[in-house]
């Protein structure tokens, strides 16, 4: 009995020290391999569930090109991208856990999101104390200005594209009257604002500018029976979410209405197709560098691997793709310390002029922002307004942001 | 005014489509079915890909909804409610368990068609202009064909033997066990129904709304409202309550500020239910 005991434990201590000397190699060939890890934290749920997975999406496909190349280059030493992606729905208290998951837990020092006013603005306490940098989808200037540092806007905000648009309209389309709607939410009702606002700066005769609609609406009969009525030039879609532009195209048109429509938002022209269909025709809408004929061939690659992983591609992608690849050009020119040490990061934002990778034509991409929030904190993101022409984005024009 | 009253009515008409399954599976099985929007949501599924994708027939991919529907209503009856309605003492159980399908459906959902608002182009087109309003082709097919769908249910439920026992469930469990019927059986067929309703309101819908996997809870939301203005587990109240809550909003909209709205329908179903908390035709409680 002794004897049979005997060797239980010595069999015992055998699997314990064969699993110790696994973990010490598969550690070691692990630490041989170092790891960049990139935070996601958007809404992947709900309506609005594109703007947040078109993010993961975006850095999944990007991370896998730049993995099979060995990895990202920081000062010599190759880095493999690990995505760590968290779904806040929507919701700021489930966007402050998440952050904190991110910014605490895995020790993620670069985030890409949240993707609107209120969940970016819950996550600003998080990521200062925790000291960490995200790129978020919201337009509130206060999230990139002085105080605030660790905010970098991924996109053209409405107040930067609305003005150039209307007046692009109001000088080669006749526009003379707007009308504003927009989502009960606070995000589309402060693009809503800065619309106003930029309208009546043009002159632009403002016919309506209060009405909106309950999210989770699906019938906009009623509300844009009321908008119709006024019969604008230009109804202006405020922080439409690519799930109801179409229904809310689709009800103009049936209601009769024939003047133009147009949103600062990124949208999706297969949605656009299915829900609205010939009715979509000439509505006017922010994109990315997404259209072929300004893509790099770079872009066009990235085009191919987005679909393989998302299983199809989504127009908004043109715009969030550029997240990750200022990330990671900003640790290039930061440097190692910039890893660990966001301040670092910081200090080379103004530095980062590199030639922008998804563009066909040789343009900068860079760093901007300084003239709306007092210090260089968005992505200079090329402003590409598109149309709908054929059941196609074409190329209306291309802007970009002042510095 | 026109156009009020005709956004009103159609409106009305598919918002009470969406109620009375809600409230059939209520009426039999005292079940809060908090995946009802999830199950209209599936049924608009179906129907994209079915007439949208592989281009079937559309009233043969809207036959496919009600099926694939019924049969996850009677999956979820057998399998889940059936055993927790006969384990459980307290009411809440079913509540719990019905959201827990509400977010089964929905996530199985996102993870299957992903995150796109999904449409399928109009069965029919045009726009008809009546008074000075606009009526699309479109929603006047919905219109008439959520007609007919209500006046089949309820010839169903009055003058058919598998209708009457589903009356007679809904009145009395007990007596109506005692008279043979095989409860079980009936309580399935509630479920199958309610969930096909759900499914079809859904496949009739995705030609005019469009639809994605979070389309759900907002269509439970507005059914709860409907039952709730007109009376939890009666069919007619179901009707009234849809009729009721599209031309509010149809009004409300045409003659407020679109944020107050839903604010006004809001308190206006408070105080109403707090003078009348059985609804329009419900009855009162004990």
């Amino acid at each position: 009995m002794n004897r049979f005991k005997g060797m239980k434990l010595t069999r015992i201590w055998g699997v314990v020290v064969a699993a110790f000397i696994v973990s010490i190699v598969a550690g070691t060939a692990f630490a041989q391999e170092k790891v960049l890890k990139i935070g996601q934290l958007g809404v992947m749920s709900g309506p609005a569930a594109s703007w947040g997975l078109v993010n993961k999406y975006c850095i999944q496909a990007a991370a896998e090109m730049i993995n099979e190349e060995g990895g990202v280059e920081i000062d010599g030493e190759k880095y493999k991208i690990e995505l760590v992606s968290i779904d806040d729905k929507m919701d700021p208290k489930l966007a402050v856990s998440g952050m904190e998951r991110l910014v605490y837990q895995e020790k993620v020092k670069y985030i890409v999101g949240p993707n609107v006013d209120t969940t970016a603005a819950s996550v600003v306490p998080v990521i200062e104390a925790g000291g960490a940098i995200n790129i978020p989808y919201a337009f509130s200037k206060a999230l990139y200005s002085p105080p605030h540092g660790n905010s970098i806007l991924g996109m053209i905000a409405s107040y930067q594209a609305g003005p150039v648009i209307y007046k692009y309209l109001k000088e080669n389309k006749g526009v003379k009257s707007i009308s504003f709607i927009a989502r009960n939410d606070s995000d589309p009702l402060n693009q809503r604002d800065e619309g106003v606002e930029a309208a009546k700066k043009l002159g632009l005769n403002i016919i309506s500018s209060t009405d909106t609609y309950e999210p989770g609406t699906t019938d906009f009969f009623p509300v844009m029976s009321k908008v119709v009525k006024g019969n604008p030039d230009l109804i202006v879609l405020s922080g439409v979410a690519p799930a109801d532009a179409p229904l809310l195209i689709k009800a103009a048109r049936e209601l009769g209405y024939k003047g133009l429509l147009s949103t600062e938002t990124a949208q999706d022209i297969k949605i656009l197709n299915e829900v609205a269909g010939q009715y979509a025709e000439g509505f006017i809408s922010v994109g990315g560098a997404s259209t072929p004929e300004i893509q790099s061939d770079y872009m066009k690659k990235f085009v191919e691997r987005y679909k393989k992983v998302a299983g199809e591609w989504n127009d908004e992608a043109g715009t969030k793709v550029y997240a990750l690849q200022m990330i990671l050009y900003t640790l290039q020119k930061a440097g190692k310390s910039a890893l660990t040490d966001v301040e670092a990061f910081k200090k080379a934002i103004p530095e980062v002029k590199v030639r922008n990778p998804f563009l066909k034509d040789e343009k900068v991409l860079k760093y901007v922002g300084t003239a709306y929030f007092g210090q260089p904190r968005q992505i200079g993101v090329p402003m590409v307004v598109n149309e709908v022409r054929n059941g196609k984005f074409e190329t209306l024009f291309i802007g970009s942001v002042e510095d | 005014m026109a156009q009020m009253i005709i956004n009103g009515m159609v409106l009305g008409m598919i918002y009470a489509l969406i109620a009375l399954g809600l409230t059939l599976i209520f009426s039999i099985l005292n079940v809060v079915n908090f995946a009802h929007g999830q199950m209209y949501m599936l049924g608009g599924f179906v129907v994209y890909y079915l007439y949208g994708v592989y281009q079937w027939n559309y009233f043969l991919a809207l036959a496919a909804a009600a099926l694939v529907l019924a049969g996850i209503g009677v999956f979820f009856e057998k399998f889940f409610f059936r055993r927790v309605i006969r384990l459980a003492r307290r009411e809440e159980n079913t509540m719990l368990l019905a959201m827990g399908t509400a977010l089964l459906l929905e996530n199985l959902a996102l993870f299957s068609f992903g995150e796109k608002q999904r449409g399928v182009p109009s069965v029919v087109t045009g726009v008809y202009e009546i008074f000075g309003a606009y009526l699309p082709a479109g929603r006047a097919l919905v219109f008439f064909l959520a007609f007919l769908l209500i006046i089949g249910l309820l010839l169903f439920v009055q003058y058919t033997r598998p209708g009457r026992a589903m009356r007679a469930l809904a009145q009395d469990k007990e007596a109506t066990y005692l008279q043979g019927v095989d409860i079980n059986r009936i309580s399935a067929l509630g479920f199958a129904i309610g969930a096909a309703l759900a499914g079809v309101a859904g496949g009739l819908l995705i030609t005019v709304f469009a639809i994605n996997a979070g389309s759900g809870t907002a269509v439970s939301t507005k059914a709860f409202m409907m039952v709730m203005i007109g009376g939890a587990g009666v069919v007619s109240g179901a009707i009234l309550g849809g009729f009721v809550l599209g031309f509010c909003e149809a009004i409300g909209y045409e003659t407020l500020p679109g944020s107050t709205t839903y604010l006004i329908i809001f308190l206006a179903l408070i105080l109403f239910l707090i003078v009348r908390p059985q609804g329009i035709m419900g009855r009162p409680q004990g």
